[in-house]
C-alpha cells in the first residue's frame, strides 16, 4: 500500500507556520525586556465601538455588509514561501492566492462545519468518480478569462498541475499528491524539461476537449476532490510561465490580479480585475477595491497595529502574539473584539510502541492513565489556548467522536489507580523510566514535557526531558525511528494539523503503519496496527462520505486504545477582529478568517 | 638548585623606602600585599567582591537554601495559576480577584512565582545560580588553562610556533560560536562520552564555551610573555644556562598569575552571559532544571501578565554579570594601577 506515501516534502510548511518562533540574541533582549516590562502594555487605543461578542466570528458571520470599496491591509511576520500558487504550502498562502486563482472545487463559504464541504469553483459541477474511484472527470466553466482577456482552458490546468508536481525542476514547495496518485506518468519528465511540447508523456490527465479534464489514477482513491481545493490546479498558462519566477506577476484567474511591483520579504498589493465574472464565482465576494499585504514586520508591532486600527488581518492567521495574548483576554475591553476559535491543529505526545518498555500496550496504557489533562491543557494556555483533547480527530472533521475518552479520571487529573494497575500488568509495579523529545524554541511544548513529567512521577514513571531544535526536530530526531531509538524517546511532544479536512487528511502520516519512514517520518509512535492499516487501506475505495467518516471513528478509537497518542488540546487561538471589518468569521478549512468574504468600511 | 635570579619573589618587588625606615620593615611588602591594600580602598570593586562572595555562597547552599524554605524548585503548585491567562492569581481562593501585580510575592514565595505552573521563583533563580556559575566557572578554568598553556609556547619560542597559534586564535575568533553551538548541541547523541542528560548539556556547554573562548587569554599570555622573556631576569638566567623549562615554569609563569587571574575574573561574566544565551536559544541545560536564560526565555510569553517572571531572572544575571565585573576591575586596578590611567 505503497500510495500512501504520498508527499515527499519533509515535513509541513503547513505545519510550521502556525507556530511562530522568536529566538533573538539573548543578552541584548534582556534588557529591552525589561524596559518593556517596565513600560507596561496598556489596553489599545482603537478599540472603537462593536456589538459583536466575545469569539462570535467562531460560529457566525460578524458584520455582515455587501459594501464595497476601501482597502484592505494585511501584514505578517514571515513572508510567502512563494505566491505562486504552484509553489506554495503554507495555510495561509492556500487561502490568500484565491484572490487571484481560481481552483477547480474551494470550500464553502461559511462559518463552522459547513465550511469544509467542497463545491465547484472553476469546475462547472463536483467532479464524477468511476465505480472504483480510480477515474474522476472534471467539466469546467465556460468563458472564464485571465486578466488578459485569454480563455481559461482545462489544458491551462493539466499544465499547472505538471509544473508543480512532475519531474527534476517541479517547483518545490507544494505537496506532492497529484505525482503520487496520477496513473501513467511515470516516466514523465515535467514541462521545464528540454525540448519539444511541455506536457508530451503526461497521461495522466486527459483533455478531451477545452472544458473537460479526465484524471486517471494509478489507485483508488475516493477523497480525490479533496486535492482539487489545492492551489496547484489554478489554470497557469504555459507561455507566461517562467518556473518560480512566475511569482513576481502571477496571471489572475481570480477578482484581484498582481499590480505589477510585487517586492518579495517587502510588499505585495493587488488591484481590481475587471475580467473575472461575479456571476461565475460562489464564493468571493471581493469587497474591497485594493487589497495590500507588508511583510516581514514584526510579530508584535502587528498585534498593536491591528488594535491600535492601523492594520485589518494579521496574514499569518496564527493569531496574536503570546504578549498580546495575555493583555487582550484580561480586558474587558477589549474582548468583544475577539475570536478563541478551534482550530484543526491537535497538540499531543506520541507514545512510541517500539522503544522498551512502551513496546508492552499496558505500559503505554500506564502513561494514559496517569498524565494529567488539566495540567497539559495550562501548558497550551488553558481554556483560551486549546480544549481538552481526548481524542485524536479534531472536532470539526467528519468522523470525529468527543465521546470517545478510553483513560477518564477526574477533572482531567489522571486516574494514578488505574495508572499503577497497568504498571503491574506490564510487569513494572515500581515505575519505569523514558525521555521526552520537545522542541527547545517552543515554550509550550517545553511546558508540556515538564507538565507530564509532573504527573508521570506520581507513579514513579521518571521522565528525562530532551530539547532539540524545531529546525530539525521532524526530520532528524523525532521524525527519525533510529534517532528515537537511540534516544530513548518514549514520548515526543509534537502537533498536526490536516492538509484537508477529511479524518485520512489527518490520520493516515501519523497513524498508518505504512507511512512509517526512515527520515521525516510522522507516524512517530511507530504504530503499525494490522487493524489500522488494513482500514486504512479500506476507506480509499470507500465512496460514502458518512461511511468513510465511520471508518475514521473507529481508527480514531482503536488507536486510543493502543494507547499511541496521548492528545492533549485541539489548539485555540485568539484573533483580534478590527471593528472596521466586515464578513468576518473562522473558516474550519483553513483555520483562519475567511479571507475571500472579508470587506472594511473603512474608506 | 639555586641560581642567583633564584631570590625570593618579595624581595624583587620591594619597596625602596622600606629599606631606609627600618628592621621592622626590611621584609617589605610583596606584591600582593599592596595589591590588597589598594584594593581595600576601591569601594565599588569591594562591593563587587562581596557580591560575588555572597553569590557563590548562595549556589553552594541552594539545596540547604530550598529545603529551609520548604519549596524544592521543581514542583508545581496549580492552585495558584489563573487557568484563562496562565498569571499568578491575587487570591488562589477567589478567582474573580484577578491576578496580581507582584506575581504572588510573598512570606511563603519570595520572590513570586512562575505562571503557569506556579514554580517557587526563589528556589529556581537559587538553583540557577549554581548552573550558572558552575558552567561558567568550569568553562573559564579550560579558557585560562588552554590560553595559558598556548599563550606562552607562543610568545616563549616565537617563529613559526607563534604563528601557527596565532592563525589558531584567528581561526576561533572568527568562528561562528552561537551557530555552532546550536548545531553541536542536536548533534550529539545522549550517552555520548559516558555522560547523560544533563551532565552532557553541561559537560557540551563547558566545552563549547572553554575551547572557544581561550584565544582571549591566549593573546594577553602571549603579549606578557613576549616581553617578560625580555626582562633582565630572564635574560640572565638565560646566560647562566637556564633550561627552557626552568625559565618559563620558574621566571614567566609566576608573573604571570596576576594577569590571568585579573581576566578571568574579568571572562566569568562574559561566559555567564554565553550560558545564558544558549539556554534561552534552548540548546543549554534541560529542563526542569533551572537555569536563568532558561526561566528568561520561558518569561518572554509573559510580560505582560506577569512582569516580575521577566525581571527576577534578568535582574539575576545583570548582578551577577556587574558583580563579576567590578571585582575584576577592581583587582586590575589593584594589581596595575597604571591600566586605569
Amino acid at each position: 500500500m505503497s500510495t500512501h506515501h504520498f508527499t515527499r516534502q519533509g515535513p509541513h510548511r503547513w505545519r510550521r507556520l502556525l507556530r511562530r518562533t522568536t529566538a533573538p540574541a539573548a543578552a541584548g533582549t534582556a534588557l529591552t525586556l525589561l524596559l518593556a516590562a517596565c513600560g507596561g502594555a496598556g489596553g489599545g487605543g482603537g478599540g472603537g465601538e462593536s456589538d459583536a461578542e466575545f469569539n462570535e466570528g467562531e460560529t457566525t458571520i460578524v458584520n455582515p455588509s455587501d459594501e464595497t470599496g476601501g482597502t484592505l491591509r494585511y501584514a505578517i511576520a514571515a513572508d510567502f514561501d512563494s505566491p505562486d500558487p504552484g509553489n506554495t504550502y503554507y495555510a495561509f498562502s492556500w487561502n490568500f492566492s484565491r484572490y487571484y486563482a481560481r481552483t477547480l472545487l474551494t470550500y464553502t463559504e461559511a462559518p463552522g462545519e459547513q465550511g469544509i464541504e467542497l463545491r465547484p469553483d472553476l469546475a462547472e459541477e463536483m467532479p464524477q468518480g468511476n465505480d472504483d474511484s480510480t477515474e474522476w472527470t472534471v467539466r469546467i466553466k465556460q468563458g472564464l478569462r485571465y486578466e488578459d482577456g485569454t480563455e481559461i482552458t482545462a489544458q491551462d490546468i493539466k499544465y499547472a498541475i505538471a509544473r508543480s508536481n512532475f519531474g527534476d525542476r517541479a517547483l518545490p514547495n507544494g505537496p506532492k499528491y497529484f505525482q503520487d496518485l496520477l496513473a501513467n506518468s511515470d516516466d514523465y519528465e515535467g514541462p521545464y524539461a528540454d525540448g519539444g511540447d511541455p506536457l508530451e508523456g503526461f497521461d495522466g490527465i486527459e483533455t478531451p476537449d477545452d472544458h473537460t479534464l479526465v484524471f486517471h489514477l494509478n489507485t483508488s482513491f475516493s477523497e480525490f476532490p479533496y486535492l482539487l481545493i489545492q492551489p496547484q490546479t489554478a489554470p497557469v498558462p504555459a507561455d507566461a510561465d517562467r518556473g518560480e519566477q512566475y511569482q513576481s506577476h502571477v496571471i489572475s484567474s481570480g477578482p484581484y490580479k498582481f499590480d505589477g511591483e510585487y517586492r518579495p520579504g517587502v510588499s505585495l498589493n493587488l488591484v481590481r480585475n475587471e475580467e473575472w465574472d461575479a456571476s461565475s464565482d460562489p464564493t468571493r465576494r471581493a469587497l474591497p477595491d485594493r487589497v495590500e499585504v507588508q511583510l516581514g514586520v514584526d510579530q508584535n508591532e502587528i498585534d498593536q497595529r491591528l488594535v491600535n486600527g492601523e492594520l485589518d488581518v494579521d496574514l499569518g492567521g496564527a493569531g496574536v502574539g503570546p504578549a498580546m495574548r495575555g493583555t487582550l483576554i484580561a480586558d474587558e475591553g477589549q474582548r468583544h473584539n475577539v475570536d478563541n476559535p478551534q482550530g484543526n491543529t491537535l497538540r499531543y505526545l506520541n507514545v512510541n510502541t517500539v522503544v522498551e518498555p512502551l513496546d508492552d500496550l499496558a505500559c503505554r496504557q500506564a502513561i494514559l492513565y496517569a498524565a494529567d489533562r488539566d495540567a497539559l491543557q495550562r501548558a497550551w494556555g488553558g481554556d483560551t489556548g486549546g480544549d481538552i483533547a481526548t481524542q485524536i480527530m479534531p472536532g470539526a472533521l467528519p468522523g470525529a467522536d468527543p465521546s470517545i475518552d478510553p483513560y477518564p479520571s477526574e477533572d482531567g487529573r489522571g486516574d494514578l489507580e488505574m495508572a499503577q494497575e497497568k504498571l503491574e500488568e506490564c510487569g513494572e509495579p515500581d515505575g519505569f523510566s523514558t525521555s521526552i523529545g520537545a522542541r527547545a524554541d517552543r515554550p509550550s511544548d517545553v511546558s508540556t514535557a515538564e507538565a507530564l513529567q509532573q504527573a508521570l512521577a506520581r507513579v514513579n514513571i521518571e521522565t528525562q526531558i530532551k530539547q532539540y531544535p524545531s529546525d530539525t526536530y521532524t526530520n532528524t530526531q523525532a521524525g527519525s525511528p533510529d534517532f528515537v531509538h537511540e534516544n530513548d524517546l518514549g514520548l515526543t511532544v509534537y502537533g498536526w494539523a490536516p492538509d484537508w479536512a477529511s479524518g485520512y487528511g489527518f490520520m493516515s502520516k501519523i497513524l498508518d503503519g505504512d507511512a512509517i519512514q526512515d527520515a521525516g517520518n510522522s507516524n512517530i509512535s511507530e504504530l503499525d496496527d494490522d487493524q489500522i492499516n488494513e482500514w486504512f487501506d479500506e476507506v480509499v475505495a470507500v465512496e460514502d462520505e458518512e461511511e468513510r467518516a465511520q471508518i475514521y471513528q473507529r481508527i480514531d478509537e482503536r488507536a486510543m486504545e493502543q494507547a499511541a497518542i496521548l492528545p492533549a488540546v485541539f489548539e485555540r487561538t485568539v484573533l483580534y477582529r478590527p471593528t472596521n471589518l466586515t464578513n468576518v468569521y473562522y473558516h474550519a478549512g483553513y483555520s483562519m478568517y475567511d479571507y475571500m468574504a472579508l470587506g472594511t468600511t473603512r474608506e | 638548585m639555586t641560581t642567583p635570579m633564584d631570590v625570593p619573589e618579595s624581595s624583587q618587588h620591594a619597596d625602596p623606602e622600606a629599606v631606609t625606615a627600618g628592621a621592622e620593615n626590611a621584609a617589605g611588602r610583596s606584591l600582593r600585599q599592596i595589591a590588597w591594600q589598594r584594593f581595600r580602598r576601591d569601594k565599588v570593586g569591594m562591593a563587587g567582591g562581596i557580591v560575588v562572595l555572597f553569590l557563590i555562597l548562595v549556589a553552594l547552599c541552594a539545596p540547604l537554601l530550598t529545603t529551609w524554605f520548604g519549596q524544592p524548585p521543581n514542583q508545581f503548585d496549580q492552585r495558584l495559576i489563573d487557568p484563562l491567562t496562565g498569571g499568578v492569581l491575587r487570591d488562589p481562593d477567589d478567582t474573580s480577584r484577578g491576578l496580581d501585580p507582584w506575581g504572588g510575592i510573598s512570606a511563603q514565595h519570595l520572590l513570586g512565582v512562575e505562571p503557569v505552573n506556579g514554580r517557587d521563583l526563589f528556589s529556581r533563580i537559587v538553583h540557577g545560580a549554581r548552573t550558572s556559575l558552575l558552567v561558567a566557572t568550569v568553562a573559564t578554568l579550560v579558557c585560562v588553562l588552554i590560553g595559558t598553556v598556548l599563550g606562552v609556547l607562543a610568545g616563549y619560542f616565537g617563529g613559526w610556533v607563534d604563528t601557527v597559534i596565532g592563525r589558531a586564535m584567528d581561526i576561533f575568533l572568527a568562528f561562528p560560536l552561537l551557530l555552532f553551538a546550536i548545531a553541536l548541541v542536536g548533534v550529539i547523541p545522549d550517552g555520548a562520552f559516558g555522560l547523560e542528560g544533563n551532565n552532557l548539556r553541561i559537560g557540551v556547554l563547558v566545552f563549547i564555551i572553554g575551547f572557544f573562548n581561550w584565544p582571549y587569554i591566549g593573546r594577553i599570555v602571549r603579549g606578557q610573555t613576549l616581553t617578560l622573556k625580555e626582562r633582565e631576569f630572564v635574560e640572565a638566567s638565560r646566560s647562566l644556562g637556564a633550561s627552557s623549562g626552568h625559565i618559563v615554569f620558574r621566571e614567566i609563569l609566576p608573573n604571570l598569575i596576576t594577569p590571568i587571574l585579573v581576566y578571568s575574573t574579568l571572562l566569568i561574566p562574559t561566559n555567564i552571559l554565553f550560558e545564558a544565551a544558549l539556554s534561552f536559544l534552548g540548546v543549554g541545560i534541560n529542563p526542569p532544571m533551572a537555569t536563568w536564560g532558561g526561566m528568561l526565555e520561558n518569561a518572554l510569553r509573559f510580560y505582560t501578565i506577569a512582569p516580575h517572571f521577566v525581571l527576577i531572572p534578568g535582574l539575576a544575571i545583570f548582578i551577577t554579570v556587574l558583580a563579576f565585573n567590578l571585582f575584576g576591575d577592581g583587582l586590575r586596578d589593584a594589581f596595575d594601577p597604571r591600566s586605569s590611567d
